[in-house]
């Protein structure tokens, strides 16, 4: 398989201090990979190296192909990037702002002018086209700054906290925008704290700390190794009384009521059959049989626990 | 052919995205009233007033009797306020070129910008001619206001040469000050720390520009165009220096400028210890043994021997240069024939004739050693604050002297090489190899300022050069210093008493 984001134990030091720490990640073209992680667990260093604006003391990193260190100037063409703040340059008008950045990328000023106007009002800044982004909102900015990564209708995006500082109406636009450009089959490296936005847009996720990748996989296969089995909630119309050690047999009972109880399995496309059909025989009534659903917050939170 | 097409083609892109740079700068700095508000009032208003005071002054002194006429006072004193006017507004130039990149950094503008294609060369030239550009352009204009003035209300017309060093002269000014601050722009973290940094610029153009001042005034010509060679040179180092070290990941990956100094120590002494042999940068993280003096005889100072040959090969072209230059002055400027006799010299006749002088050396030797120890050290303080060229420029007319005694000895009749064998070679033998090993490891620091080797920053190659000439300083030069101080106070005085025959009679 062709990976548009290969890296190689890759590191980056400044000093004493070791920022990314023998960093591997694979990112197949058309995924978005979401990196998790705490503040100064070198996510922003990581899309520094990445975009080829900093280079790696060891380790290597392939983008769409190309060497980070030997062909920095191919891949800054490939790649997008929305920095972890707008970095805007406020007093130029959005749209002059943007040809600029587009110009930078080789395109010719008739066509990058005529892509930013389309940009902008795809995300409803048209009117503020010629105003000077000083007179922008933070989440108006934040939109800018996405825009500017797509100028030049890039490949790989690497999106630094994307939906930061944004209202909510704003950050689903944002979100719905990334979620499509993903099925544009771009490649897309999202580094956010948001954990719902993560599971929401990200096909996989890597948790990064201390500059190393802690775990990575999608999000059922990380809740799964973490979590364990899947947690199973089972509602009877009547109390259980002497059906519990029916129960009992097939499952590991974690906790319950009267008419509930909440039990795991390693393997539930077996064993809920084999329960309910006893239940039945035994007169049970059945409610609900549902997963108790476990969050990424959970999960995170248990890796960088560990990790602490 | 395809691949002339290939180049031009290049080279128009590396044009055009720096003409991109340039273009959004300069509009990013006309709209900013705070730069555009001070430079109109520097161009627009300052220029009549100085024509005014001109004229004032002008008047004042024929009044007084000082001058026959006002164009003779407006002779000596145009020049000098041309410099003035044409100088206010390229101040400005500074302040843009010290906030261009640390500016940026710290508004966060400077990442999106360092992850588009466009290169550090460009990057840097775009900043370097955009922060030139509004300056000087309001000079340009002040002095063709100040002029105007001149020209339209007094019967004074400037002489074109002194016109046209006054345009290079202002030129230059705002390159060395424009090229000096972008470098310190790129090098700092933080726009405080580089206006702090800015006095390294500005005193000596300050200086600089009295010496204009007084040359301008005294009418000096010459000594001008000799000052901007000087400027030209000055400028070409500045942005060699300026497009060598500058490098998005110096700019953007440095956070702290924090004094640490037990961190700068133990940088000292991994590269003490490290075989010079290894990559450069590449220091192990533990600090090791310091190295025997016998492996720095035998492994560390042939290796950075090797390494510095460059700068070593520099260095005895210069010393050589010096002695030639010297024996090239002997020959212009010749002692009158039998003026000094040498041979059977006595030595009442030496104190009678040069009672300022003796024959032979009163120093003794821990004072030579000193004195040699010390000039070669102050040499290796001032490269560093020079680019190198201080131990150059210090060791020509050292060695010009050694040239010139042989040339003049030679116009007397003696055989110089015989002259330079008694004089000078005893001693010599030790101390010139000494000198010119320091003066080479010198030189290195300098350029590691203008160029660091490869992988490292400017402070790691400073640090290692400075640490390469304090292992060389330290085991090959003080003791070859001590040598020759000895010798020169033991054996050369007898070897050249007697070849001169002096007695003391």
């Amino acid at each position: 398989m062709a990976y548009m984001i290969e890296t190689e134990g890759l590191t980056k030091r400044f000093g004493e201090i070791t920022a990314v720490d023998g960093l591997s990640l694979k990112v197949a073209e058309g995924e978005i990979l979401a990196l998790l992680g705490p503040n100064g667990a070198g996510k922003t260093t990581t899309v520094r190296l990445l975009s080829s604006i900093l280079r790696p003391d060891a380790g290597w990193a392939k983008i769409a192909g190309h060497d980070v260190v030997e062909e920095g100037q191919v891949i800054r063409r490939k790649v997008g990037l929305l920095t972890e703040f707008p970095g805007l340059y406020l007093r130029m008008p959005a749209l002059d702002y943007l040809t600029f950045f587009g110009e930078s990328y080789g395109l010719a000023r008739e066509e990058v002018k005529s892509r930013a106007l389309r940009l902008l009002k795809d995300f409803g800044m048209e009117a503020e086209s010629k105003k000077p982004l000083s007179t922008f909102s933070k989440g108006m900015r934040q939109k800018v700054a996405l825009l500017r990564a797509l100028i030049h209708d890039p490949p790989i995006l690497f999106l630094d906290e994307p939906t930061s500082a944004m209202d909510p109406h704003s950050a689903k636009m944002v979100r719905d925008t990334i979620r499509e450009l993903g099925h544009d089959r771009r490649t897309i490296l999202l580094c956010t704290h948001n954990l719902t936005e993560a599971e929401y847009l990200a096909d996989r996720l890597a948790i990064i700390n201390h500059g190393r990748i802690v775990a990575q996989g999608r999000v059922g296969e990380l809740k799964g190794q973490l979590l364990g089995p899947p947690l199973l909630e089972l509602r009877l119309a009547r109390p259980l009384d002497g059906l519990l050690s029916v129960v009992h047999e097939l499952v590991e009972v974690e906790s319950g009521d009267a008419t509930w109880i909440r039990y795991r399995t390693p393997d539930p496309q077996s064993t809920n059959p084999i329960l309910l059909r006893r239940l039945a025989q035994e007169g049970a009534e059945v409610v609900t049989l549902s997963e108790v659903s476990s969050s990424l917050e959970e999960v995170y939170l248990r890796i960088i626990g560990q990790k602490r | 052919m395809r691949s002339e097409v290939l180049h031009q083609s290049a080279w128009a892109l590396h044009g055009a995205r720096t003409a991109l740079i340039i273009r959004r700068e300069v509009r990013d700095s006309l709209r900013d009233w705070r730069i555009l508000g001070p430079i109109f009032v520097l161009t627009a208003i300052f220029p009549w007033l100085m024509s005014f005071a001109s004229q004032v002054a002008a008047k004042f002194a024929v009044d007084y009797g000082v001058a026959d006429n006002a164009a003779t006072i407006l002779q000596q004193l145009v020049p000098f306020s041309l410099l003035i006017v044409g100088f206010f507004p390229i101040s400005f130039s500074l302040v843009i070129a010290l906030e261009t990149f640390v500016g940026e950094r710290e508004r966060n503008t400077l990442e999106p910008l360092l992850a588009t294609p466009i290169t550090d060369q460009e990057l840097y030239f775009g900043k370097l001619v955009a922060a030139i550009s509004i300056p000087l352009a309001a000079s340009y204009l002040g002095l063709f206001l100040h002029l105007g003035s001149l020209v339209l209300t007094t019967t004074y017309r400037i002489p074109v040469e002194a016109l046209i060093q006054v345009l290079i002269l202002t030129t230059l000014e705002a390159m060395v000050m424009v090229a000096g601050a972008v470098v310190v722009s790129s090098h700092t973290t933080s726009v405080r720390a580089a206006n702090l940094l800015a006095s390294f610029i500005i005193i000596p153009v300050a200086l600089l520009i009295q010496a204009e001042a007084v040359l301008l005034f005294w009418e000096r010509y010459p000594s001008l165009w000799m000052l901007i060679l000087l400027l030209v040179v000055v400028t070409v180092i500045l942005v060699r220096t300026g497009t060598r070290i500058f490098n998005r990941e110096e700019i953007l990956a440095r956070e702290f400028d924090t004094l640490n100094l037990r961190g700068a120590w133990q940088n000292i002494i991994k590269m003490w210890s490290t075989s010079p042999s290894s990559v450069p940068g590449s220091y192990p993280k533990t600090s090791p043994s310091l190295p025997s003096l016998a492996a720095l005889y035998r492994e560390h100072i042939p290796a950075i021997i090797a390494k510095n040959r460059i700068a070593l090969a520099l260095s005895i072209l210069v010393m050589l240069s010096g002695i030639f230059l010297g024996w090239w002055i002997a020959q212009a400027y010749p002692l009158p024939q039998g003026k000094i006799v040498l041979n059977g010299f006595l030595t009442s006749r030496f104190t009678s004739e040069w009672p300022e002088l003796t024959i032979l050396p009163s120093a003794a030797s821990w004072w030579i050693f000193f004195h040699n120890g010390r000039a070669l050290l102050v040499m290796a303080g001032l490269a560093l604050f020079s680019f190198g060229a201080a131990p150059l420029l210090l060791v020509l007319p050292t060695m010009g002297i050694i040239g010139f005694f042989a040339g003049q000895a030679a116009n007397l009749g003696y055989n110089p090489l015989m002259v330079l064998a008694t004089f000078v070679l005893p001693h010599g033998l030790f101390e010139l190899p000494a000198a010119w090993l320091a003066i080479g490891f010198a030189l290195q620091i300098g350029l590691a300022l203008m160029s660091p080797a490869k992988g490292q920053t400017v402070g790691q190659g400073v640090l290692l050069a400075s640490v390469n000439f304090a292992k060389v300083f330290l085991v090959v030069v003080l003791p070859l210093l001590l040598i020759a101080s000895v010798v020169e106070t033991g054996i050369t005085p007898q070897i050249v008493a007697n070849f001169l025959k002096i007695s003391g009679q």
